[in-house]
């Protein structure tokens, strides 16, 4: 019975017939269209390129505390691009642009919200799956097959991409500019390509089945705010990649077939004047910030989401100020668009319009100042259950506010002529987005464990990473704001050169000693996130007692979800603690006492099945645009 | 959960009211559409950032009605724009046929859906055809991705100005001089890109035409397939407004 349910709900075109059998492995573990299986591929791929992109930061970070000393073993690793122990300054170049790529891409775009989108949209929403599910499943192999072929140009024999992972022209355009302006940009930009593709699949699937696969009585206002998060995550990622798709396109053509979109009046070592002429920098620069900018909260809005539920579930209150939490959620995701001038200051941008994008940028504050005080009132005189994931949350909230902290004097485009392109601005984003997001990803693996693989995680390993992974990033990233103050560049490969910057040499032995104690911690976490997987104490079907539809389902997953039928909701996400109940926590789909029987949203229904009457889009479309075209001709 | 009841689950949405009334494969081809508008956007967006930084500079970007002024068979005349004005003709007339075939859709008629998915099909084709002409003649007449032969000199920039519909034009080489890069490569790119969408247009619209002719809609019971195409297909057909609004006409 339930699978031929499971059949109707996505698959009203076409299969007729369906008998359940169990999937061989190759569909059941690899080819798998089950969004629970698809949610474990992105995280377990997630979290590998998190040890490679990590690995990178401690090789640059020893680079960078002892420039001058040779260790042995990096030749072993690094091959020629750690001949006699030091490591060549192109290869630093790659391992930095490399590393942020990582990050920025695969792990906290992909890892975070693939995982968490995939795994939590259809149990909170109470669907049966993805609206599409072989989407889905495209969209993780898209995912994979980009990170392949990123990982691949380290093989190139002119190494990786190393223009930074926002691959400005003319050092990505001119594949002579630089040993790794050659096949490794060219990687670099076919494996991005492969990862719009995914992006897009997986958000165009998000998006639909949050509006359109919700089950009853789930209207919008009861959505948990992850799936909030996630919705607009979706709509920024599906609104801003197509840009940088663009962007994309004109700097292969640039790179491989002599156009000059990017290019003009370049003189180059060895080479001479080159004959490109007509185009700007600038440009690629306004096309991937139009993209960038939206990055950041694609990045770091899944993990708001996931804190606003795992703090509420273990404050054991309501999340203070639902309706603002989604408010600002909105008013964030809408600033994010008209704000990528920021990253452009000292392009030589007319004043006027840096003053504007100025405005707009401080303006954020304030939506992530809402977030911030909601989270803290919600915290306020709350039953606080320290969980691990109740400590990431926590440490989420922390970061968000040091980092966000330094975003109004970044923000700001006087100061930013200092500032701009030093160690300040790098401690700004590695505690805004790479923390906080970090955090929030941790909060959600820890939380979601139980669901994903059914066992639970231990508790004070748990503990231990949170304290040691928080210490670490702040020792890391806060002597860092102290150097870009004075001036410290980033990106510099060798600071014993430069005899001004000769007093902060201690500060860098510092920040790479501390990087490394984060190293260690990140271990302890992949012992127990494995070791928990397959020996872990067996999870109940609700162990953080939570409201919210995907601990209605048992504990072994199922293809479909729920084994009956799913379950109708009668109340928004957070009723916890309520005084006239006996449990502090009242689920989404149980019926209280004195409540009527049926939900209370309309009950106009929607079939599959195409409705002849309803109005012609296509033909309103047609004759919108025919008349533009009358007027224009 | 002894007291939590429970809802029959065989339609897709349970959930009240869906917000835009569509089923989710049509919300996923619009939300798939406003993303490619976006891609869009930021070539055409890029274009004009180009064209404008040429502004008052001394190799103006050439008037598009000076360098499409050719057609099939009648060498030798200017003809402005009219070759890609029938272009545009072709492509707007292949979407009547196409919400032609959505509306036969929406009256089971399978005759019909497929008569007019063919003509859309035939519509899609000729425009591509016509496009291959004049990339062909661009491509002969100097325009390259890394070079520009369409700068004019003063003189005939003079003699193109009144130059009157049908009237002869012999650019000789002494004319003509290296113009704008950009001005070739960005219409490779842009009609290029759109191009792409055209062509995948109709291998889709063949394999839609093709289950409308095996029968595959009708037995399903609804013709909502070729609606969804259809939305695609007139998303390619108003971004090429924009785009010969933007490349040629301006």
């Amino acid at each position: 019975m339930s699978t031929s349910i499971i059949k109707d709900t996505h698959a009203t075109d076409s299969h007729a017939h369906h008998e359940h059998h169990e999937p061989s492995f190759l569909f059941k573990y690899v080819f798998s269209t089950d969004h629970k299986m698809i949610s474990k591929q992105f995280l377990i791929t997630g979290i590998i390129m998190g040890c490679f992109g990590m690995g990178m930061s401690l090789l640059f970070r020893l680079q960078l505390a002892w420039p001058d000393q040779a260790f042995p073993i990096l030749e072993t690793l690094l091959g020629k691009w750690g001949k006699d122990g030091k490591i060549d300054p192109n290869f630093y170049m790659a391992l930095v642009t490399i590393h942020g790529t990582i990050m920025v891409f695969y792990v906290l775009t992909a890892g975070l919200s693939g995982t968490f989108s995939n795994l939590l949209i259809p149990l909170q929403v109470g669907a049966r799956d993805m609206a599409s599910p072989f989407m889905n499943m495209l969209s993780y192999w898209f995912f994979f097959l980009s990170s392949c072929v990123l990982m691949s140009s380290f093989f190139a024999e002119t190494g990786p991409a190393s223009s930074g992972w926002t691959v400005y022209p003319p050092l990505s355009a001119l594949s002579k500019a630089m040993p790794g302006s050659g096949l490794g940009t060219t990687l670099w930009l076919v494996a991005i390509i492969l990862f719009i593709v995914s992006a897009l699949l997986g958000g165009i699937n998000y998006i639909t089945t949050v509006l359109n696969m919700r089950t009853k009585g789930m209207t919008m206002n009861r959505l948990p705010l992850t799936i909030w998060a996630f919705l607009l995550t979706a709509i920024l990622g599906l609104l801003s990649f197509p840009v940088l798709l663009g962007a994309g396109l004109l700097l292969i053509f640039d790179r491989s077939f002599g156009t000059s979109f990017y290019l003009s009046d370049i003189h180059l070592n060895g080479v001479g004047a080159l004959t490109n002429s007509g185009g700007s920098p600038v440009l690629y620069q306004h096309l991937f910030w139009f993209l960038g900018h939206p990055e950041v909260y694609i990045i770091l809005m899944p993990a708001l989401g996931i804190s606003s539920e795992v703090i509420s579930t273990n404050a054991r209150k309501p999340i203070f100020g639902y309706t603002a939490m989604v408010i600002s959620l909105i008013g964030i995701s809408f600033l994010s668009f008209i704000v990528w001038g920021h990253h452009m200051f000292i392009t030589g941008m007319n004043p006027f319009l840096g003053t504007m994008f100025m405005y707009v940028t401080l303006i954020i504050a304030v939506p992530s100042a809402v977030k911030t005080f909601n989270y803290l009132a919600t915290l306020w005189r709350g039953n606080i259950r320290f969980t691990p994931a109740m400590m990431f949350a926590i440490g989420l909230v922390s970061f968000f506010i040091t980092g966000g902290l330094t975003g109004i004097y970044l923000g700001n485009a006087a100061l930013d002529i200092q500032m701009h392109d030093s160690y300040f601005v790098v401690a700004h984003f590695h505690l805004v987005m790479g923390s906080a997001a970090i955090f929030g990803m941790f909060a959600g693996i820890y939380h979601w464990f139980p669901k994903m693989f059914g066992k639970m995680m231990n508790k004070t390993l748990g503990n231990l990473h949170f304290w040691l992974t928080f210490i670490s990033a702040y020792l890391v990233f806060f002597p860092m704001h102290f150097m870009g103050l004075a001036g410290v560049p980033r990106r510099y490969y060798q600071f014993s050169l430069i005899p001004e910057f000769e007093i902060w040499m201690n500060v860098n032995i510092f920040i790479t000693i501390s990087a490394f104690l984060g190293g260690i911690a990140q271990l302890l976490f992949l012992y127990n996130f494995f070791n928990s997987i397959f020996r872990g104490e067996k999870a109940t079907q609700n162990p953080w007692l939570s409201n919210t539809l995907e601990w209605s389902t048992q504990v072994k997953h199922i293809h479909g979800n729920w084994d009956g039928d799913i379950p109708a909701v009668y109340r928004g996400p957070h009723e916890y603690s309520r005084p006239d109940r006996e449990l502090d926590y009242f689920p989404q789909h149980e019926i209280g006492d004195g409540e009527p029987e049926h939900y209370h949203a309309p009950s106009t229904q929607v079939d599959t099945v195409f409705e002849g009457k309803k109005e012609k889009a296509s033909a309103v479309f047609f004759s919108s645009f025919a008349a533009l075209f009358m007027k224009k001709a | 959960m002894s007291n939590s009841s429970t809802v029959s689950s065989t339609s897709t949405w349970a959930g009240g009211r869906s917000p835009f009334n569509v089923s989710y494969g049509k919300l996923m081809m619009w939300i798939f559409l406003l993303s490619d508008a976006f891609t869009f956007s930021s070539l055409l967006v890029g274009y004009g950032a180009i064209r404008f930084s040429y502004a008052g500079s001394t190799t103006p970007w050439p008037d598009p009605a000076t360098v499409f002024n050719h057609f099939p068979f009648a060498h030798g005349l200017h003809l402005p724009l009219l070759f890609v004005s029938l272009m545009t003709l072709i492509l707007i007339i292949s979407s009547v046929t196409m919400v032609l075939a959505v509306e036969a859709g929406q009256r089971n008629s399978k005759s019909e859906v497929s008569k007019y998915m063919f003509l859309t099909v035939l519509g899609g084709a000729a425009f591509l055809g016509c496009q291959a002409w004049e990339w062909s003649q661009f491509i002969h007449e100097g325009g390259r991705l890394d070079s520009n032969l369409f700068g004019f000199t003063d003189a005939a920039h003079e003699h193109a100005k009144h130059l009157k519909l049908f009237d002869p034009v012999h650019w000789t080489a002494a004319d003509k001089i290296a113009g704008p890069v950009p001005f070739a490569s960005l219409f490779f790119i842009v009609t290029g890109f759109h191009g792409f969408h055209v062509l995948s247009g109709v291998v889709i619209n063949i394999i839609i035409w093709i289950n409308v002719m095996r029968g595959t809609y009708e037995r399903r019971g609804h013709y909502e397939m070729v609606e969804k195409v259809g939305l695609y297909w007139h998303f390619v057909d108003l971004v090429w407004v924009f785009v010969f609004t933007f490349y040629y006409l301006i």
